[in-house]
């Protein structure tokens, strides 16, 4: 039998200085999931410049200046998205990593250890970030 | 530590479902990654590019199975947060048929987008 007791709204965000790391890893993973969602939409939004392209003109599309094309590109040459983009792989990377985390605290499985483990999301999620900004910087002037 | 942590309901079909998600995501994300950031730069990216990959059958299918899962994952995670939150009664009711619609909404899109990408239109 699940032993329980009044732990209060813990979703109360006002509360903020009592949290623990698990707390923390549980509001970044939300924080995480709501960005991800968000970008989901966006990303599509972006993408549906591919039906103008196709139903456009073959021969923009062999130049390379249908929208599509030229949206990806004309985007991509934005110093801020590349940032952005770094940003958001290290969400990603951290939502990951987190939730395999939580798998673990789900199933039981080294509950002892779940502060460390998301320590260890953050410090790798960071090392992985650093690593990518080369790849994402590429070709980009400010 | 019997105390339950996890936003979800244990045994429920919504903790099943956004975890079988949550591991399709994680691999194919991982070759969408390498996919566009790698081995074709996204700065690179064309129309006739982005055709040649999506008009192979099994890579149209990948995207779309992962935009399937990536849609539920994150609805169906938005939807949990609330619920967590502490969202009853009817606006909880609300809440899960807006974001169903905007699921549906965005996977309709989104494979619009994949068969006009594919030259299928």
């Amino acid at each position: 039998m699940s032993q329980s007791y009044n732990r209060g709204l813990i979703e109360d965000f006002g509360r903020w200085k009592e949290f623990s790391a698990g707390m923390w890893a549980w509001i970044f993973h939300k924080f995480t999931g709501w960005m991800l969602i968000g970008y989901l939409f966006t990303h599509i939004a972006v993408l549906s410049t591919a039906i103008g392209a196709a139903s456009g003109d073959v021969a923009l599309i062999q130049q390379e200046t249908d929208v599509y094309t030229q949206t990806i590109q004309g985007l991509e040459s934005l110093f801020i998205i590349r940032i952005l983009e770094v940003g958001l792989l290290a969400v990603a990377v951290f939502h990951i990593l987190n939730g395999i985390r939580l798998l673990m605290v789900d199933l039981g499985v080294g509950l002892t250890a779940q502060d460390k483990s998301f320590y260890a999301s953050l410090v790798l999620t960071g090392i992985i970030t650093v690593a990518s900004v080369p790849t994402f910087l590429d070709g980009v002037a400010l | 530590m019997a105390e339950r942590y996890s936003s979800f309901t244990r045994g429920g079909t919504g903790w099943l479902l956004q975890r079988i998600t949550a591991a399709f995501l994680v691999v194919v994300l991982a070759f969408h990654f390498f996919q566009l950031h790698f081995v074709n730069h996204a700065a690179e990216v064309t129309f006739a590019g982005t055709q040649e990959r999506m008009s192979t059958i099994g890579y149209f299918v990948t995207m779309v199975l992962f935009l399937v899962a990536g849609a539920f994952h994150g609805v169906n995670g938005v939807y949990n947060a609330l619920v967590n939150q502490g969202l009853e009664g009817t606006p909880k009711k609300l809440v899960l048929a807006v974001l169903s619609l905007a699921g549906i909404a965005l996977v309709a899109q989104g494979v619009w987008v994949a068969v006009a990408m594919a030259g299928w239109t």
